[in-house]
C-alpha cells in the first residue's frame, strides 16, 4: 500500500514537472537565442515602467487627497501636481518608445 | 503511513534540488520551459508537504504511538483540539510546518507572478527552494517526524501543559506564517539584485506579502503576550524573553520596510535602504526560527533545545554574507533617483521613523544576545532582563508614537508653515489638554514622566488620525454628496493603504497607552492568606473565601475562590487554579507522580476597560506530602505482589487484578486531593490590579483590522475608471497633459 502511494505520487510529479517541455517545445528553443533574450529584457523594462506608472498615478491621487484634506496649500498642490504629471508623462513616453522598438 | 512520510521528505528534497537546478538553468539560458518546470517543482513540493503534514496530523489524531513524536508530545487523554496543535510543539513537527507553510506561500507568489517579473522570478524560485531544501534536510536527517518504534508505549507523555491554551493553537502557526512570508520579499530582493532589475516591479509584487508577514507576526506576538498574561502566572504579558524578541525584531524591521518602500515607489529614493531592510528582515526571520528551535538562549518559550544550532548558523552566515555582497555589487544601480524636497515632508518623517525602528531592532538584538556575547568574551554568561531594555526602548517608543501622529497629517514632498498650523492645531490642542488634565488630576504622573509623555503623544495620535478621517469624509462629501457613513466607507475602500495605515497608527497609540499605563501604575501584592482572610490592593479588598480541588484523568487542580469588593460593594468573584499533570517518571512514586508533574496556572481575571484584577494561587502541597509518601510506600509494596499474582492468573483475570490496583490508586489520589479542601492551609497569592491592560488587546485588534484593510487588494484602476461616478475635477492645460486615470474619480 505504502509503495503504491509513493509510486503514484512520483508518477504524478514526473508528469507535472515535464508538462512545460511537452507543451511548449518551440518557446523553449526560441527563448535561448539572442532575440528571445532581448524580448524578455524588453518585457521586463515595460513591466518596470508600468509599475512606475501605477505608482505615479497613486502619487497624483495621494497629492490630490492631501490637497483636499488641507495638507497641501493651493500653491504647493499646483507645483507638486504639475511636477507629478510631468513625471507621469515622461514614463508614458518611455513606455511608448519601448513599444515602438 | 510513516514510511510514506519519510519517503515524501526525500521526494521533497529531490524536488528542491531539481527546482533550483531547473530555475537557474532556465534563467541562464533563457529557456522558459525550464523556468516553468522549476516553478512547478514548488507547486509539487507544496503538494508533497501537504500530504506529509496530513499523515502527521492523522497520527496525532489517532494517538498512533508508533510515531515517536506522537508518543513524546501527545496522549490519549489530550483533548482533540490540542492533539491537532501538538505537532508544532515538537521540534520535528515544527520543522515540517515551516517547510509546508513556505511551500504554500511560495506557490502562491509564484502563481501570481507566473507572467510577471520574468527575469527575477527564476532566481527568487531558486532562493525559496533553497530555504525549503534547508528545512526539509533538517526534517529528514536531524529531526524526522516520521521515525517510529517497534515497541510503542501504551500511553504518550502528553503535551507540555503550558501549551494547553487556546492561543497556542494559533500562536505558532501565526509566527511561522510570518517568518515564511518574509522569505518571499527576501527571495525577490535577491532576484532583483542578481538581475539588476531594481525598479518598482519586485516591490509591487511582494509588498503585499511583506504586509501579510507583518500582520501574521504581529498577531503571533500579541497572542504570545496574551498567553503569557493568562497562563504563565507571573503577572505580566511581556518579559523581553529571547523568543519574544526574536519575533519582535523582524516585525519592527518589516514595519520600517512597509513605510520606507513607499518612498521608493513614489520617489525612487532609499533603494539601498529598502533592499537592505528586507534582506535584514528575512535574515531576522531565520534568526527567530533559530532561537526557538535551537534553545541557544534560555527562554520559557524555547521548547526545542537541540543540536540544530550549527546548520542554522551556517544558513544565517550565508544569508548575511550573500546579502552584503549583492548590495555592494549593485550599489551603482541602487542610487536614489531624487532627493528629499524638504525636511518638513512625510518622506522625512518616514525616514526618521525608520531610523527609530532600526535602532530598536539593534537595541533588542544587542541586549538579547548580550549573554552569548559576554560568554564569548569573558567566559561568563551574564543574565539580562527587562531593565536592560527599558532605558533604550522606552524613549525610542515615545519618539515612534510621536511620529505615528505626525505622519498622517503631513503631506508628501513639502508643506508650508500655514498648512502645518492648520493640521497640527487640533492634535496639539488635544495633547495639551491631556497633559493639563493629567497633571492637574495627579495620579502620580509626576513620578512617571515617560507614562505621562506616552499619554500625551497617544492623545496627539488619536486626534490626528480622527481628524484625517473627518477631513477625508468632508472632502468626499463635497464631491459626491453621500451620507457620512457611505462617504467614510467609500473613502476607506478607495484608499485602503492610506486609511488602513491610519487605523494601524490609531491601534498602536491605544496599545502603547495600555503598555505605559499597565507597566507604570500596576499595584501588586504577594500575600499568604488563610480562608476568610483578606488583603487590600489599590483600594480593593480581596478575600480568600475557600479552597477548591479536583482530580481528573488529565490533571489535579488546586485552586481558590476569592471575593473582590470596594467600599463595601461586591465587585467580582475570582477563581484561580493550579493544575498538576501526572509525570511519567516512575521514581516519583505511584501516587507522588500525580502531584509532581508539570504544572500550569489558570489565573483569576476580571478584565475591564479601565482595570484588570488579576490573581494566581500557588497552593502549598507540603502538608499533603506525608500522606503521599505513605501511599507511595503502600503501592510500591503492593504492586509487585499484585503483578506476580496476576501473572499466575488467566489473562483476563490478571488484567482485572491489576486494574483493581490502579482503581485503588486513583481513589487514593482523589482522597488526598480532597483533603486539601477539608483541611485548608495558607495559600500564597499574587494579587495585581493593573490599569488599561485591555487597551493592549484592543489596540492589537485595531492594528490587525487596519492591517487587513491595507492588505486587501485595491480594485484595478481600469475598473475604477469605468465605475467612477463623477467626471474629471478640472481640465489641465497643456503642455503638461493629465494622465487620465487618477483624476476622474472622487477621493
Amino acid at each position: 500500500m505504502d509503495f503504491v502511494v509513493v509510486a503514484v505520487v512520483l508518477a504524478v510529479i514526473a508528469v507535472f514537472l515535464s508538462a512545460p517541455f511537452r507543451r511548449t517545445p518551440a518557446l523553449g528553443g526560441a527563448g535561448a537565442n539572442g532575440a528571445g533574450r532581448d524580448s524578455r529584457a524588453r518585457a521586463s523594462d515595460v513591466a518596470e515602467l508600468e509599475a512606475a506608472r501605477e505608482a505615479k498615478y497613486r502619487e497624483i491621487r495621494d497629492a490630490e487627497l492631501d490637497h483636499r484634506t488641507g495638507k497641501l496649500s493651493e500653491a504647493d498642490y499646483e507645483a507638486v501636481d504639475g511636477s507629478l504629471r510631468a513625471e507621469a508623462i515622461e514614463i508614458l513616453h518611455r513606455l511608448d518608445s519601448i513599444s515602438k522598438r | 503511513m510513516a514510511p510514506v512520510g519519510r519517503t515524501l521528505l526525500f521526494v521533497g528534497l529531490l524536488l528542491t534540488a531539481y527546482g533550483i537546478g531547473a530555475s537557474l538553468y532556465g534563467a541562464r539560458t533563457g529557456r522558459r520551459d525550464w523556468v516553468d518546470s522549476g516553478r512547478r517543482a514548488v507547486y509539487a513540493l507544496a503538494g508533497v508537504m501537504t500530504i506529509a503534514w496530513v499523515i502527521l496530523e492523522a497520527a496525532f489524531y489517532r494517538s498512533d504511538f508508533t510515531f515517536n513524536v506522537v508518543a513524546q508530545h501527545s496522549s490519549t487523554t489530550t483533548p482533540l483540539f490540542y492533539k491537532l496543535a501538538a505537532p508544532w510543539s515538537s521540534q520535528e513537527g515544527s520543522l515540517l510546518l515551516w517547510v509546508w507553510l513556505l511551500s504554500l506561500w511560495s506557490s502562491l507568489i509564484l502563481f501570481l507572478t507566473r507572467n510577471r517579473v520574468r527575469e527575477i522570478a527564476p532566481y527568487a524560485t531558486a532562493v525559496l527552494l533553497g530555504f525549503a531544501a534547508f528545512f526539509t534536510s533538517l526534517a529528514a536527517f536531524w529531526a524526522n517526524p516520521f521515525t517510529t518504534t517497534a515497541t510503542p508505549p501504551t500511553e504518550g507523555a502528553g503535551l507540555d501543559p503550558l501549551l494547553l491554551h487556546p492561543s497556542m493553537m494559533i500562536h505558532p502557526p501565526m509566527l511561522y506564517s510570518g517568518y515564511t512570508l518574509l522569505t518571499i520579499p527576501f527571495a525577490f530582493a535577491v532576484g532583483a539584485l542578481i538581475t539588476g532589475r531594481l525598479g518598482n516591479e519586485w516591490i509591487s509584487v511582494t509588498r503585499r506579502f511583506a504586509l501579510a508577514a507583518w500582520l501574521f507576526l504581529g498577531v503571533g506576538v500579541v497572542l504570545g503576550a496574551r498567553w503569557s498574561y493568562t497562563e504563565l502566572g507571573w503577572g505580566g504579558y511581556w518579559a523581553w524573553d529571547p523568543v519574544e524578541n526574536a519575533a519582535l525584531m523582524p516585525w519592527l524591521a518589516t514595519t520600517a520596510f512597509i513605510h520606507s518602500v513607499m518612498i521608493q515607489e513614489k520617489r525612487g529614493m532609499l533603494k539601498v535602504w529598502n533592499v537592505s531592510l528586507i534582506l535584514g528582515a528575512g535574515t531576522l526571520a531565520i534568526l527567530g526560527t533559530f532561537l526557538v528551535r535551537s534553545g541557544i538562549l534560555d527562554s520559557i518559550h524555547a521548547f526545542g533545545a537541540s543540536t540544530l544550532g550549527i546548520p542554522f548558523v551556517v544558513l544565517l552566515a550565508v544569508m548575511l554574507g550573500s546579502s552584503v555582497w549583492l548590495v555592494l555589487r549593485r550599489r551603482d544601480r541602487l542610487r536614489s533617483e531624487a532627493q528629499l524636497d524638504s525636511l518638513l515632508s512625510r518622506e522625512a518623517v518616514f525616514l526618521l521613523q525608520n531610523l527609530v525602528l532600526v535602532a530598536m531592532v539593534f537595541v533588542i538584538f544587542w541586549v538579547t544576545f548580550f549573554p552569548l556575547i559576554s560568554e564569548a568574551v569573558t567566559g561568563t554568561k551574564v543574565s539580562v532582563g527587562p531593565p536592560a531594555f527599558r532605558p533604550f526602548i522606552v524613549p525610542l517608543a515615545l519618539v515612534l508614537v510621536g511620529l505615528a501622529g505626525i505622519g498622517p497629517i503631513i503631506a508628501w514632498r513639502r508643506v508650508t508653515a500655514a498648512n502645518l498650523r492648520t493640521n497640527f492645531a487640533l492634535p496639539v490642542l488635544a495633547a495639551l489638554i491631556t497633559l493639563v488634565v493629567l497633571v492637574v488630576a495627579g495620579g502620580g504622573a509626576d513620578t512617571r514622566p515617560f507614562a505621562l509623555i506616552m499619554f500625551v503623544f497617544g492623545a496627539f495620535v488619536v486626534t490626528s488620525v480622527l481628524q484625517e478621517f473627518v477631513r477625508g469624509v468632508i472632502a468626499r462629501r463635497a464631491m459626491t454628496h453621500e451620507s457620512p457613513a457611505v462617504a467614510l466607507g467609500r473613502l476607506v475602500r478607495r484608499n485602503r493603504r492610506r486609511y488602513g495605515g491610519y487605523i494601524v497608527h490609531l491601534g498602536l497609540a491605544v496599545l502603547l497607552i495600555g503598555v505605559a499605563a499597565s507597566s507604570s501604575f500596576q499595584h501588586s501584592r504577594d500575600v499568604v492568606l488563610k480562608p476568610g482572610q483578606s488583603a487590600s490592593v489599590d483600594g480593593y479588598k480581596i478575600r480568600y473565601v475557600r479552597p477548591t480541588a479536583s482530580a481528573t484523568s488529565q490533571k489535579l487542580s488546586f485552586g481558590a475562590v476569592l471575593n473582590v469588593s470596594k467600599g463595601g460593594h461586591h465587585v467580582t468573584t475570582l477563581r484561580t487554579t493550579r493544575g498538576f499533570y501526572p509525570s511519567q517518571d516512575p521514581t516519583l512514586g505511584q501516587v507522588g507522580r500525580f502531584f509532581s508533574g508539570n504544572a500550569d496556572s489558570d489565573v483569576g481575571l476580571r478584565a475591564g476597560l479601565t482595570k484588570d484584577i488579576w490573581t494566581v494561587a500557588n497552593p502549598n502541597l507540603q502538608p499533603l506530602q506525608p500522606l503521599i509518601n505513605q501511599a507511595d510506600k503502600l503501592f510500591a509494596s503492593a504492586l509487585p505482589r499484585v503483578m506476580s499474582r496476576a501473572a499466575k492468573l488467566p489473562r483476563a483475570q490478571g488484567i482485572q487484578a491489576v486494574n483493581q490496583l490502579w482503581a485503588l490508586r486513583d481513589q487514593a489520589v482523589g482522597v488526598i486531593t480532597a483533603r486539601y479542601v477539608r483541611h485548608p492551609w495558607p495559600v500564597n497569592f499574587l494579587l495585581i490590579v493593573d490599569p488599561l491592560v485591555t487597551w493592549i488587546w484592543l489596540g492589537a485588534i485595531i492594528m490587525a483590522g487596519g492591517g487587513l484593510i491595507a492588505l486587501w487588494p485595491i480594485p484595478s484602476l481600469a475598473r475604477r475608471r469605468r465605475t467612477a461616478p463623477v467626471p474629471a475635477r478640472r481640465p489641465v492645460a497643456p503642455p503638461v497633459a493629465p494622465p487620465p486615470e487618477p483624476v476622474k474619480e472622487p477621493v
